[in-house]
């Protein structure tokens, strides 16, 4: 069982567990969606001051961040209780893409150590990628209405238009960075 | 505090996104690649099954939990936010390899870049709030 646990899990287990933990937030009332969280934290640092768009009832959020609180936990329990190791079973052709754009030792852990290495951090150009990327994710998110949890998955299967426009719209932005300014960047 | 279920329900999809690989950079960019199965199999998996929920819940089979219809709040329609935020969105999330959730898992597998990607990303959303007024 705790092998079971520990090994990677496959898509048919991730995604119907993700399925029950959108009908759970749904159960007690609430709903799935991460980003706009990203608008709490605002308001939280201050911004409800600076605009009326941050000024956001907190205590009806709690929940929330709460939620967001525990991704945090279950990210910190999963890497350092539930692994076996972190090696990715990448496609053998991607692993050589990637090779050739530079990214040494691709699937080997869970992040390339080409953009997340403190390393690259301390230079101007990755924290400008790291940085870069962070505002595309917080602005694109916002203006959408949602990230891939509130837009892709919940608005997915409540067949709503919106969703499908938006979900549309990560892969015409997702597929312009992977195959034009990714290997414009490295 | 009986919030306090919502903090065990985030550790078990910190679990779950960090477990399926969901948080790997190099997952993100397979999918966007076309190479892989995996990212279209768990986000197709989840929204299957969540289409078999909102119908439980239009037809007020399944109830919540103090036995009330389950009402899903529809997203705001505006064709340009969707499609323009929705394209930004995608830009960062390739290049980052992380949506917001597994932003969040990756603060607790302690990456330290993640912490820059975290600000950027309330820098956009607090730029986003600022400029909504103005933009179409």
């Amino acid at each position: 069982m705790i092998d079971f646990i520990t090994q990677p899990w496959p898509w048919f287990v991730g995604g119907p567990l993700i399925a029950f933990v959108l009908f759970i937030l749904f159960y007690f009332g609430k709903f799935f969606g991460v980003s706009s969280n990203l608008d709490h934290l605002c308001s939280i640092a201050g911004a409800d001051k600076i605009s009326d768009y941050f000024k956001i009832d907190l205590k009806t959020k709690s929940w929330s961040l709460l939620f967001v609180a525990g991704i945090i936990i279950g990210g910190f329990i999963a890497h350092f209780y539930l692994s076996d190791g972190n090696a990715i079973n990448l496609n053998p052709t991607t692993v050589n893409e990637l090779t050739q754009l530079g990214f040494a030792d691709a699937g080997k852990s869970y992040l390339p150590s080409e953009i997340f290495s403190i390393d690259k951090l301390l230079t101007l150009k990755g924290f400008v990628i790291l940085l870069g990327a962070g505002v595309l994710i917080g602005f694109g998110t916002r203006y959408a209405g949602g990230c891939t949890s509130g837009h892709a998955i919940t608005g997915l299967s409540n067949l709503e238009l919106p969703s499908l426009i938006a979900t549309i719209g990560f892969f015409i932005g997702g597929l312009i960075m992977t195959w034009f300014l990714i290997p414009l960047l490295f | 505090m009986k919030n306090l279920k919502f903090l065990v329900f985030g550790v078990l999809f910190g679990i779950i996104l960090s477990k399926t690989e969901v948080v790997s950079w190099y997952r993100i960019y397979e999918m966007f690649k076309f190479q892989s199965f995996h990212m279209y199999g768990i986000i197709g998996s989840a929204v299957a099954i969540g289409i078999v929920l909102m119908q439980l819940f239009k037809k007020e089979i399944v109830k919540d939990f103090w036995g009330n219809k389950i009402r899903v709040q529809n997203k705001e329609s505006n064709f340009v936010k969707n499609l323009v935020g929705g394209t930004i969105f995608g830009l960062g999330w390739a290049l980052a390899g992380a949506c917001p959730g597994p932003i969040f898992v990756l603060l607790g597998h302690g990456s330290l870049a993640i912490v820059v990607i975290l600000f950027g990303a309330i820098l956009g959303a607090f730029i986003q709030g600022i400029l909504r007024n103005k933009l179409p």
